[in-house]
């Protein structure tokens, strides 16, 4: 039988998705359905004097109107930060409360203040407007560099600063600096951007009077956790009452990892009407109120000698967590950033100080790559910079300070098991034809165009683990992962995941698994997730952790059924278990013609005792069945890598820059399905190029969101992209037996300092992200003035 | 969006006599029901205008294409007598939005919306279009008095555009990269007595650029622009370009334009 691992299946999901079949939690309406419509604050920052809701509550169709004080009275817990970082004083971090509708302030354009419940979503929004606040408006504390200089939002946080974290040693470094020939230096933005996520949030919350039971439908990438933080924080519902269900969901980026404050609300609303509530975003909400992304202010330094060798590395960041702690923000610009920050160098000594500050803007929270497209973008820029202040090739200065020998202990954290960056490398530059650019050069300025090369080298951390280190570090969470492998009586089998598919094609790749290692055809292996009703307790799909982490545990949950299949075949076939051998789906008896498949074993199990035909007593003291669970617990992250070459075609008259080619080479370790991993990379690129040259979430200087619509908020388009040469290196990862390694993040991670560098390489000086038309023709203006001055 | 009454007639009598200074017609739809729905307007009555059959189609004539006020983008995009006669107008309508935008959306509800931004206007200043209403004609120079501000009076209608064959002419824009509204868009039509140069995007309305044109009358050629300057004043600054960089990119267009002419 042919491995089905490394095979180009097509996407089982895709009919479903690609025909409108799928069932998304917008197309959920129950019997008595009502609709909610949030009242959200039109101001970035002000005291909520009174909120009049009785002419709402009048208003034709409406059911309730709620509001902050209604969710005090009824002492619904906040929503929550979900890893506590302490500062470089040991101390811990400052959080404001965070109340799913305000109740004193409202700290950012579309923070909740109330919401209407009534018979139809125009009834709900039409009443939304009769609700009258009194608003005192108080002026906004907006930009990430001076927030620690501002009036402080909350009272009890001085500076608005959340923590003052460091990770490494100041003086080891400064010892480095010390000894150095030239220290090269940056101050970068790495711009706020906003998810985008296809389907805007929702939520549809059933509270069902006789059961005391909540159904809550929504678009989660974590259902188990939504579930565990509505219960046990937010306390509405205790968690055997409460059911999550995340449908299809179509896409996240990290923005949905975690449950906001539509869903708390919702499900208790349901519970105080005793009828079904439904939230959906509008577009405009979801610009609004979705977790954006990004957003740093850094000083970075590198120390390096003559010969490009590294010496020492500095970074100096304020991250902007927004107007709340969320979920994961607090994390995303410390343990997710911190450790990468010295890239895949060999960097005798380094430290990474994050200050982060509270604003009036949306929280900010994990983003595809989640710290490390941020870490990435520092170093990979910095290294740039040094090659060419040191007048080095910039991929000899690369190669100079690579890791040889793996396993490599990375300055900062993370020891990498496993990985070979030259060659990557090497690949990236035939593969993208490194040596032909200075004719193709030629051939862009006969057309008057600028063109540029831009290289990147990225190693990321994914599959954070194992659960005991990062609870160690102040994780709320564990983070390791279940499968259930249930072979139904008919020989087919079901797997229940942990994890969570929203785009990344989990019916497919671990059908791809289940079936080389049960050796039953693909099409028999359904894969099930996102019902807490259905299968164990898992923690969803983010950062990369997936096919590591839950490919994992349904590879460990089937080889137990193998193992319980051994015991039963050998009573069955009547010989020792010793002696019986299972491979392509049979257990076969050595040296002999005798075998038992496993549909026939499973039957078996299922009908344990002779009855008519069937004769299949199971060995004795053997359970009945055949359902196994496993849970994974990974020893260490995975470290996937590669090498990134852009080229770009800036036209000097406008300013306007082109990717016209871009390579990626990428180590993953074990692809399961090549297919997948192909549109993975894409899908990272797209974002990643987006980062670099078009999307840039802006508020002005009140705190209004002035991209607030696809009108001013530059979402990339198919016609941005040219073909992406795509190619891979593999070493097997050593922390799971599949030697894979996470490949959705890398994309988002190596684009954007590959497409600066690019950028910056054909006009000849820094530019800033996004380099939009106007930038980038300003800084050929300079150069032009500058030229000219110097001729 | 607020309820209303909505009305949809084949006569254009009937059309006039049922506005109010409540009520919008509706052609394409394409601005009228997204402020409706975002309840940046509302309105008592729409009178749906797209089965008045007069309001719709093109007529081409030695001197001048007229399109009739309901007649969508894609089908002038795709006229062979539009392409024929001015083809720089069908490669404007081919420009517009997307393909959705192109099948809805119309010309009439172009030059009556006048936004800032859209390409239309610009055709209409270039092109010396006379703007045909229920009751009376109206030369373009005179209709696009503002930003979404028109000639038109409460209850006047748009029948057809008649524009004015050039002897060559040729529309260059630079897109909003999120919207793909020209940030600049610049129409250069060289006819047999003075040449035109319509700008749009760069200013509050869609105007005559009047020293490129002086420019280009004297000598057609993208190297008359070399000397001219374009003044910033009065020019659109927002995220995506400021007034400078607006400033010029007109010139640049310019010339892009006179030299794809």
């Amino acid at each position: 039988m042919a491995s089905l691992v490394g095979s180009r299946v097509e996407r089982k999901e895709d009919k479903k998705l690609l025909t409108g079949r799928g069932k998304y939690t917008a197309d959920v309406t129950f019997a008595h359905q009502t609709y909610a419509y949030f009242v959200r604050s039109p101001h970035a920052r002000a005291q909520l004097k009174n909120v009049d809701i009785s002419k709402a509550q009048k208003a034709s169709g409406v059911v309730a109107v709620l509001t902050g004080k209604d969710i005090a009275n009824d002492k619904i817990g906040g929503l929550i930060a979900g890893w506590r970082i302490k500062s470089e004083d040991g101390s811990d971090m400052k959080v404001p409360a965070h109340p799913p509708l305000a109740n004193e302030s409202v700290n950012y354009v579309g923070d909740h203040v109330a919401v209407v419940i009534a018979e139809s979503l125009d009834e709900a929004r039409n009443a939304a407007e009769l609700v009258k606040v009194d608003y005192k408006i108080l002026k906004a504390v907006v930009k990430t560099d001076k927030a620690m200089d501002s009036e402080s939002i909350y009272k009890d946080i001085p500076k608005n600063l959340c923590f003052d974290w460091l990770l490494g040693d100041r003086a080891k470094t400064q010892e480095a600096f010390d000894k150095a020939d030239k220290i090269i230096k940056i101050d970068l933005i790495n711009n706020r951007l906003i998810p985008n996520a296809m389907e805007p949030r929702a939520a549809n919350a059933d509270y069902n009077p006789s059961t005391e039971e909540i159904t809550l439908y929504t678009t989660s990438q974590n259902p188990h956790l939504a579930r565990i933080i509505i219960s046990a924080f937010n306390g509405v519902a205790p968690e055997n009452k409460l059911r999550v269900i995340a449908p299809d969901v179509g896409g996240g980026f990290g923005s949905k990892i975690y449950p906001y404050a539509e869903e708390v609300v919702c499900s208790w609303a349901s519970k105080k009407i005793e009828r079904p509530v439904k939230w959906v975003a509008d577009r405009t909400e979801s610009f609004l109120s979705d977790c954006h992304g990004r957003d740093h202010v850094t000083h970075a330094e590198l120390a390096v000698k003559n010969d490009g060798t590294f010496l020492g590395f500095k970074n100096e960041t304020i991250a902007n967590l927004g107007a709340y702690a969320s979920v994961f923000g607090t994390v995303t610009p410390t343990y997710l950033f911190g450790p990468c920050a010295t890239g895949v160098y060999k960097m005798p000594a380094a430290y990474s100080n994050v200050k982060a500050v509270f604003t009036n803007t949306a929280p900010v929270d994990a983003y595809r790559g989640a710290g490390r497209p941020e870490a990435t973008y520092t170093i990979e820029t910095l290294v740039e910079k040094a090659a060419r202040e040191l007048g080095m090739d910039p991929a000899e200065i690369r190669m100079k300070n690579f890791p040889t020998e793996f396993p490599f202990q990375q300055t900062l954290v993370h020891s990498v098991d496993s990985g070979d960056y030259n060659a990557g490398l090497k690949k990236a530059m035939e593969v993208g034809d490194y040596k032909g650019f200075e004719a193709r050069k030629k051939e862009s300025e006969s057309k008057g165009k600028l063109r540029g090369v831009g290289f990147c080298s990225y190693f990321e951390a994914c599959g954070i683990a194992p659960s005991a280190v990062v609870m160690s570090l102040g994780c709320g969470i564990g983070l390791w992962e279940s499968a259930e492998v249930r072979f139904n009586p008919t020989g087919n089998v079901t797997v229940f995941t942990g994890s969570h598919s929203h785009g990344q094609g989990h019916d497919t790749t671990f059908a791809q698994i289940a079936a080389d290692r049960l050796g039953v055809p693909l099409e028999n292996i359904e894969i099930s997730h996102g019902d807490t009703d259905k299968g164990p307790f898992g923690y969803g799909t983010y950062g990369s952790r997936s096919l590591t982490v839950g490919g994992t545990a349904i590879v460990k949950a089937c080889d137990k059924i193998v193992a319980k299949g051994k015991k039963v075949a050998a009573k069955m076939l009547e010989v020792n278990e010793s002696d019986v051998e299972f491979k392509d789906g049979e257990f076969i008896v050595a040296k002999s013609n005798q075998k038992k498949t496993i549909g026939e074993v499973a039957f078996a199990c299922y009908l344990p005792g002779t009855y008519g035909e069937v004769k299949s007593p199971l060995p004795e003291g053997e359970e009945p069945g055949l359902k196994e669970t496993s849970f994974f617990d990974p020893g260490n992250f995975s470290f996937p890598a590669g090498s990134h070459i852009c080229e770009v075609e800036v036209d000097p008259d406008t300013g306007n820059t082109e990717v016209v080619k871009y390579t990626a080479v990428d180590d993953f370790g074990t692809i399961i399905n090549p297919l997948i991993v192909e549109g993975q990379v894409h899908g990272g690129l797209a974002q990643g190029i987006g980062q670099a040259l078009y999307e840039n979430c802006h508020y002005d200087d009140t705190g209004q969101l002035v991209t607030a619509s696809y009108m001013d908020y530059t979402m990339p388009r198919a016609d941005n992209f040219p073909e992406f040469n795509l190619g891979f290196t593999c070493t097997p990862a050593t922390s799971n037996p599949l030697g894979t390694k996470g490949c959705g993040e890398a994309g988002a991670i190596a684009a954007p300092p590959a497409v600066m560098n690019a950028v910056m390489n054909a006009v000849g000086t820094e530019v800033s992200m996004p380099a939009t038309a106007e930038k980038v023709w300003k800084a050929c203006q300079k150069m032009n003035k500058s030229n000219s001055k110097a001729a | 969006m607020k309820t209303f009454n909505y009305h949809s007639t084949k006569d254009v009598k009937e059309a006039t006599k049922l506005a109010s200074s409540s009520s919008a017609f509706l052609a394409g739809g394409m601005t009228t029901l997204p402020s409706m729905k975002l309840g940046l307007a509302s309105y008592k009555d729409i009178i749906d205008i797209k089965r008045i059959k007069k309001l719709s189609g093109i007529k081409v004539s030695g001197k001048t294409v007229t399109i009739g006020a309901t007649t969508k983008h894609a089908e002038v995009a795709h006229s062979k007598e539009v392409k024929k006669a001015i083809p720089s107008l069908a490669a404007l309508a081919e420009g517009i939005g997307d393909p959705q935008v192109r099948n809805r959306g119309t010309i009439g509800g172009s030059i009556a919306n006048n936004d800032p931004s859209a390409d239309y206007p610009s055709a209409c200043i270039a092109l010396n279009a006379t703007i045909h209403t229920n009751n009376r004609k109206v030369s373009a120079e005179k209709f696009f008095t503002g930003m979404f501000e028109t000639s038109l009076k409460k209850g006047e209608l748009i029948e057809a555009v008649e524009f004015q064959v050039p002897e060559k002419s040729c529309y260059k824009k630079y897109p909003n990269p999120a919207s793909r509204y020209a940030i600049v868009g610049v129409y250069v039509a060289k006819h047999k007595s003075a040449v035109n140069v319509a700008v749009t995007g760069a200013k509050s309305c869609v105007y005559n650029d009047e020293n490129i044109s002086g420019a280009l009358s004297k000598s057609f050629s993208s190297s008359a622009l070399d000397n001219v300057k374009i003044s910033s004043s009065g020019m659109n600054s927002d995220v995506h370009a400021s007034a400078d960089y607006r400033a010029n990119m007109v010139k640049i267009f310019a010339k892009k334009a006179v030299e794809a002419c």
